[in-house]
C-alpha cells in the first residue's frame, strides 16, 4: 500500500516535471522568435504572472498556513526592489563580477550571476526586514496585526519615497533587464518548492498548528512566536525574491509601485485561491493577472468588472476557488484510479509527497 | 519522588480570587483527581499549571523547576501536557497530523533539512508517523487516521486530545474532564485505557472530573476545591464521606440530614 503510494507520488512528480518543462520550451519558443509569435505585450504578462505567484505564494504561507492576516507584502516586494537594484545599478555588481573573473560584463554568464546575488542580497534585506517587524508586531492579533502590517508597508513606501539615492518619488529608471524568462520561471518554481517542502514539514505543520488553534499549539509545545517569525521572514524572503525580479525585468521602480494597492492585489490572489492552498494562490494568480490584462483596454470598466467578479465568488465560494485542498497529478490519478485509495493526493500528507 | 509541588498558589482576576491559597503535591506515578462544583477553579488551576496564566501569588514547582515567568511551550519542553475542557484539535488537520504536531518538540530535523528534503528530514519525518500510528493505536484510532479531526464523534475527538497530549512524552498528563460528555460504556473504556497508559508509559497524572464514578474508581487521591479554595483532601472514601465535600456538592440542609 505504501509502495502504491510512493509509486504514484513518484509518477506524479515526473509528470509535474514533464509538465513543467514543456511550459518552459513552449514559451521559450513563442516569445523568442524574430519576431517572436507572441508579442512583447503577452511575454510581459507572463513574467508578471511567475512574479505574482510567487507573491500569492508567499503571502498564502504568512495569511492562509500561520494564520496570521498581513497586508503588508508589498513593503517586502519594495525593500527586494530597491536594493536589488541598488546592487546592480549603483554597486555595479555585474561589471564587478566580469571584472574580478574575466567575463564579459555583456555575457549571459556574468548578467545571471549578478541578478541572482543581487536577487539574493534583496530577499535577504526583506527576510531581515520581515524579522525586525514580525518581532514586535506579532504579538497583535487578527485586525490589529493587519492594520500594523498595512502601515509598515506604507512606512517602507515612505521611507524610499524621501532617499535621494535611490530617486525619491521618481524612483529608479533604466535599470537593466536582467531577469529573463528563463531565470523568472526557475526562481518562480523554486520559491512554490521551497514553500512547498516548508509546509509538508513538521516546521509546517507547527506553523499551521497556530492558525488552527495557537492556545492548543502552544501547550503543545510549539514555540508560536518563533513559527510566526519564521513563517513571517520566509514570506518576506519571495517577496523580496519577487519584488528583485520585478526591478529587473521592467526597467522602472516608483514607491508609487508598492502602494497599498499592490499588498491588496497579492490579498485577493490569496483569498481567491483559497486561504492555504499552494495550488489555489497559484490559479488565482493566474486567472487574475490575465484577467486584469484582459481588461486592461475597457479602462474604467476594468477595476468595476474585476470587484463584481470577487464579489461574486466569495458569494459563491468563500472559501476560495480551492479551499484548503491541493491539486497534483496525485489529484487525477486518485480521481480516475481505483476507488481503493484513500484519494492520498487530495490531503497534504506529507513526506511522502517527493 | 515529587513531581509537582504547587505552594500558596493564588491568581485574582481583577477583584475576583479565582484561586486561593492552594497546596498541591504530587508525586511520581499517583493518579491524583481534583474535583469540585462548577465554577471552583479546577480549569484555573490547569492554566496555572501549564504557563497559560501567570501566578499572583505562590509557586509552581515542576520537577524542581519553579516554572514562573515559562511560557506554555516551557513548560511543555519540561516534560507536561494536558487536554482541554472544550476540546481544541487542530480542526482542519488530520487525525494524524494532530499527533504528530505534539511530538514536533522531540523532531531533529531542522528547517534546512525539510526545505531541502535531506535523509534526516526522510528519517525524522518517517519516524514521527510511526510514533504517531503508536499513539493513535493505543486509543483505536489508527483506521481513522485520515480523517480531518472535526469529523469525528465526540469520543473519538476526546480520545485524541489525549493521544495528542501523551505524543508530547510528559512525565505529568494533566486531564481536564476526559470523559464529559462520554456515555456509560465510553467513560468506562477510557477509565481503562487511562489506567493502562499510566502503567506503559510510567506516567503522573492529575485529572479533573466532574462524574463522580470516574474519580471515586480510578484515582488514588483526590483534591476537592470549591470556590478557588481546597476543602478537602484524601482517598476517594475518605472524600466520599466528608460533609465539607457533600455541602459543596449537594447543598447545606443535606448534609446535615
Amino acid at each position: 500500500m505504501i509502495w502504491m503510494q510512493q509509486k504514484k507520488n513518484y509518477l506524479s512528480m515526473i509528470l509535474t516535471i514533464a509538465a513543467l518543462v514543456s511550459i518552459w520550451a513552449l514559451v521559450d519558443y513563442l516569445t523568442s522568435g524574430r519576431p517572436p509569435i507572441l508579442s512583447g505585450y503577452y511575454k510581459l504578462n507572463i513574467i508578471l504572472l511567475c512574479i505574482n505567484i510567487i507573491l500569492a505564494v508567499s503571502l498564502n504561507l504568512i495569511n492562509g498556513f500561520t494564520g496570521q492576516f498581513s497586508i503588508g507584502h508589498a513593503g517586502f516586494m519594495a525593500v527586494g526592489a530597491y536594493l536589488s537594484a541598488v546592487f546592480t545599478q549603483k554597486i555595479m555588481i555585474v561589471e564587478t563580477i566580469a571584472a574580478v573573473t574575466g567575463l564579459d560584463p555583456t555575457g549571459d554568464v556574468a548578467r545571471t550571476a549578478g541578478l541572482l546575488i543581487a536577487v539574493f542580497i534583496g530577499a535577504m534585506a526583506a527576510a531581515v526586514v520581515g524579522v525586525v517587524i514580525g518581532m514586535p508586531t506579532l504579538r497583535l492579533r487578527g485586525d490589529y496585526l493587519a492594520i500594523a502590517t498595512l502601515g509598515m508597508g506604507e512606512i517602507i513606501r515612505g521611507l524610499v519615497l524621501n532617499i535621494e539615492y535611490v530617486g525619491g518619488a521618481a524612483g529608479m529608471s533604466g535599470i537593466t533587464q536582467l531577469s529573463s524568462w528563463t531565470t523568472v520561471f526557475i526562481l518562480t518554481i523554486i520559491s512554490v518548492v521551497v514553500i512547498k517542502n516548508f509546509i509538508n514539514s513538521t516546521h509546517g505543520r507547527a506553523c499551521i498548528s497556530i492558525r488552527e488553534n495557537e492556545i492548543a499549539a502552544e501547550t503543545m509545545g510549539i514555540n508560536t512566536t518563533k513559527y510566526k517569525v519564521l513563517a513571517f521572514s520566509i514570506g518576506a524572503f519571495f517577496a523580496g525574491l519577487a519584488g528583485a525580479l520585478h526591478a529587473h525585468y521592467f526597467y522602472t521602480i516608483q514607491p508609487g509601485t508598492f502602494n497599498f494597492l499592490k499588498s491588496f492585489d497579492i490579498l485577493v490572489m490569496v483569498v481567491l485561491g483559497g486561504m492555504g492552498s499552494l495550488t489555489g494562490s497559484i490559479i488565482a494568480a493566474i486567472l487574475l493577472t490575465f484577467l486584469s490584462a484582459a481588461l486592461q483596454d475597457l479602462a474604467a470598466l476594468r477595476m468595476v468588472i474585476y470587484a463584481l467578479l470577487l464579489i461574486l465568488i466569495m458569494i459563491f465560494r468563500p472559501q476560495g476557488l480551492m479551499g484548503n485542498k491541493e491539486l497534483s497529478f496525485a489529484t487525477f490519478g486518485s480521481l480516475f484510479g481505483k476507488k481503493s485509495s484513500t484519494g492520498g493526493g487530495e490531503q497534504r500528507d506529507g513526506s511522502q509527497s517527493n | 519522588m515529587t513531581v509537582l509541588k504547587v505552594t500558596n498558589l493564588t491568581k485574582t482576576f481583577g477583584g475576583l480570587k479565582a484561586v486561593s491559597d492552594v497546596n498541591i503535591e504530587i508525586n511520581q506515578g499517583e493518579l491524583v483527581g481534583l474535583i469540585g462544583p462548577n465554577g471552583a477553579g479546577k480549569t484555573t488551576i490547569f492554566n496555572l499549571l501549564t504557563g497559560v496564566y501567570e501566578p499572583t501569588v505562590g509557586e509552581v514547582v515542576f520537577l524542581g523547576k519553579n516554572t514562573r515567568n515559562l511560557k506554555p511551550y516551557e513548560v511543555n519542553h519540561l516534560g507536561m501536557a494536558r487536554t482541554f475542557q472544550n476540546i481544541r484539535l487542530f480542526n482542519d488537520l488530520t487525525v494524524l497530523d494532530n499527533v504528530k504536531i505534539a511530538y514536533h518538540s522531540h523532531a531533529k530535523h531542522g528547517v534546512v533539512s525539510s526545505i531541502l528534503r535531506l535523509p534526516s528530514f526522510v528519517k525524522g519525518e518517517e519516524e514521527m508517523i510511526h510514533k504517531a500510528i503508536d499513539f493513535l493505536k493505543i486509543f483505536k484510532l489508527e483506521n481513522k487516521k485520515d480523517e480531518i479531526a472535526k469529523n469525528l464523534p465526540y469520543g473519538e475527538q476526546r480520545r485524541l486530545e489525549i493521544a495528542r497530549a501523551l505524543a508530547a512524552q510528559p512525565k505529568l498528563l494533566l486531564l481536564d474532564e476526559p470523559a464529559a460528555g462520554m456515555n456509560p460504556n465510553e467513560t468506562k473504556e477510557l477509565m481503562e485505557m487511562i489506567r493502562w497508559v499510566r502503567e506503559k508509559f510510567n506516567l503522573t497524572i492529575l485529572l479533573i472530573e466532574h462524574d463522580m464514578s470516574l474519580v471515586m474508581g480510578v484515582c488514588e487521591r483526590i483534591y476537592v476545591l470549591d470556590y478557588g479554595q481546597l476543602i478537602a483532601h484524601g482517598k476517594p472514601e475518605e472524600i466520599k464521606n466528608n460533609p465539607k465535600v457533600i455541602e459543596a456538592y449537594l447543598g447545606e440542609e443535606v448534609a446535615h440530614a
